[in-house]
């Protein structure tokens, strides 16, 4: 028997969730800013159509999907190419409280803004001293 | 002289490419100096009558973009809005911000007066019509 396994079970506890993926994926280009009630995440997600983004949150990982069709046909003959157009794909791993309940997302000249408001209860609270 | 497969030869490319890349290809006259940090990406295509461009510059307004047709140089300028103020913590930072200007020499002449260009969730299209000289002409055979 392995023992191994064993102990990095009993170690480790419940295995993160892993994802298969098939196709090529784009890593869009991401801001993540922290306010003082939120966490603001902006996405590069040009061509994208609102709707076929796919955004999950569970257990502190957040995955942002989408679905980009081509705007060309495959026999598009380029006199020059920089880029490609496809889907996107990106999972972070978020360590803020998040109050799931509450996120929200538009999508607006290609950037998905996400807002993703702290729990109450890491929110920053200002203790004001009573002075005798 | 007897061609060999040379690896250095293909080092020596590869890094030329690589220095191209980094470096903007000014030097060696490219059409097309590639697309540095943060510069918006263009694919450019023929579709007959016309020549296409299209660019993908998320976060960006239509009053952001100035497009200019000098000749054969198409000059695209946009401006990547900011969203930084004081006080903010970034976790990531990854989208490029500021003023970004591609130049590109076109093919062929263009009928400046008749480019049209149109903004669609981050991706600008421009339809940049052949000058009539440089249109295609069918040319009947006679028997």
């Amino acid at each position: 028997m392995n023992t191994e396994n064993v102990l990095s079970k009993a170690e480790g506890g419940a295995a993160a969730a892993e994802h298969t993926r098939s196709g090529r994926f784009f890593r869009p280009h991401v801001d993540i800013v922290e306010k003082a009630e939120e966490l603001l995440l902006l996405a590069d997600v040009p061509g994208a159509d609102g709707d076929a983004i796919d955004i999950r949150f569970e257990d502190g990982e957040l995955t942002l999907h989408g679905k980009v069709e081509p705007r060309q046909g495959n026999d598009r003959r380029y006199l020059h190419q920089e880029y490609d157009v496809g889907d996107f794909y990106r999972t972070f791993q978020i360590s803020e409280a998040i109050d799931a309940g509450k996120i929200s997302a538009d999508y607006g000249d290609g950037v998905l803004t996400l807002h993703l408001p702290k729990a109450e209860s890491v929110k920053l609270r200002k203790i004001a001293v009573a002075a005798k | 002289m007897t061609v060999y497969f040379n690896p250095f030869h293909q080092l020596r490319s590869e890094m030329d490419r690589l220095l191209n890349g980094f470096l903007g290809s000014t030097t060696n006259g490219g059409a097309y100096p590639a697309a540095g940090r943060g510069q918006p990406a263009v694919n450019l295509w023929d579709q007959n009558d016309a020549l296409m461009l299209e660019m993908e510059i998320p976060g960006v307004k239509s009053e952001q973009i100035d497009i200019s047709v000098a000749g054969l140089d198409l000059t695209v300028k946009v401006q990547r809005p900011d969203i930084a103020e004081e006080g903010l913590t970034y976790h990531r930072r990854e989208r490029p911000v500021g003023d970004f200007t591609r130049v590109l020499r076109l093919p062929c002449e263009v009928d400046s007066n008749k480019v049209a260009a149109e903004l669609l969730n981050g991706v600008l299209t421009l339809t940049l019509p052949k000058a009539e000289v440089a249109k295609p002409r069918k040319i009947p055979v006679s028997s």
